[in-house]
């Protein structure tokens, strides 16, 4: 079973996330890594936790989400990043040992990082 | 795959896929008899005899955004050359049951893994999904219940960064506490 103590520490990040979440959905990055038999078997489970890794330790609050294939099978893993008022950029071929300069670059500094994207994607189609 | 977690995080995808809306997952180590058994359960759409009959053939799949289907073949070969196998059950309109079985102790099983990374890339699917979870291993058992945790959170999401990192801490504490034998 799930511990008490840390029950009542949820309950805690419940009050905290309560007062700032309107912010953060409205204004927040998505970061979005597909799972499909494909991303898994490229290392999608290990990218993304390579990217909470990272956004934990620069205390960078993003979303991170995940998705099935989307069809480029030979891309994978992929990684979307979706920032409010930008486009979504995709990154192909990602590996965990990419994902420092994946966040420092697009999340830090603001640019893409031109030798992994393969593209832009329309939100409103995928 | 190198662990069986992959495999289960690529079934729980499907479910997902499948619209499921509540998936059951349990992995039980059955230490005295020598087995490990993985049990998914979905309320997913389903599927029909004719498409249960092709699911093991490699070059077929659902999708159309690909000619292959390898998930379920790559899982059943992983099972029979364990002295295991996979059944699934299913119903169009009502979900799957799969079901796979591995000798615990056999020299090809692949460590179950980073369970907590699989089912925490679920719980953050674009399509939320309430995830049961239960791991027994020998006479102890760690068991999470997300619709428990989303009921406490109310309407904060599990993919706020600082739920995320609860629900990570609070699976590995959980996976961690269960003694191998």
């Amino acid at each position: 079973m799930v511990r008490l103590k840390n029950i009542e520490e949820l309950k805690k990040i419940r009050q905290e996330a309560q007062k700032d979440l309107l912010v953060r959905t409205q204004t927040g990055t998505r970061i979005i890594v597909g799972m499909g038999t494909c991303g898994i078997a490229a290392g999608a489970r290990e990218v993304m936790h390579a990217i909470l890794k990272e956004l934990e330790t620069r205390k960078i609050e993003a979303h991170v989400e995940t998705v099935g294939c989307v069809g480029m099978c030979a891309k994978e893993p992929l990684v979307d990043i979706e920032q409010a008022g930008k486009s979504r950029v995709r990154y192909a071929n990602i590996l965990p040992e990419n994902v420092p300069k994946l966040i420092e670059e697009h999340l830090v500094k603001g640019n893409v990082v031109q030798e992994w994207a393969i593209g832009r994607v329309d939100a409103k189609k995928v | 795959m190198r662990e069986l977690s992959h495999h289960i995080l690529d079934v729980l995808e499907n479910a997902v896929e499948a619209g499921a809306s509540a998936i059951k997952v349990h992995v039980e180590e059955d230490l005295k008899a020598d087995r490990m058994v993985i049990e998914i359960v979905d309320n997913g759409c389903g599927m029909n005899p004719r498409v249960i009959e092709r699911v093991f053939d490699p070059f077929y799949t659902t999708r159309t955004t690909r000619h292959v289907g390898l998930g379920l073949p790559l899982l059943r070969d992983a099972a029979r050359r364990c002295e295991g196998d996979l059944d699934i059950q299913s119903e169009p309109g009502k979900g799957t049951r799969l079901k796979v079985t591995f000798r615990r102790s056999h020299i090809d099983r692949a460590p179950l893994g980073d369970m907590p990374a699989a089912l925490l890339a679920i719980l953050l699917s674009e399509r939320p999904v309430d995830l049961e979870y239960s791991h027994t291993i020998g006479s102890e058992e760690f068991r999470l219940d997300s619709s428990e945790i989303k009921k406490e959170l109310e309407d904060i999401p599990l993919t706020h960064p600082k739920v995320r990192s609860w629900i990570l801490q609070t699976l590995q504490e959980g996976e961690a506490g269960l003694s191998d034998g």
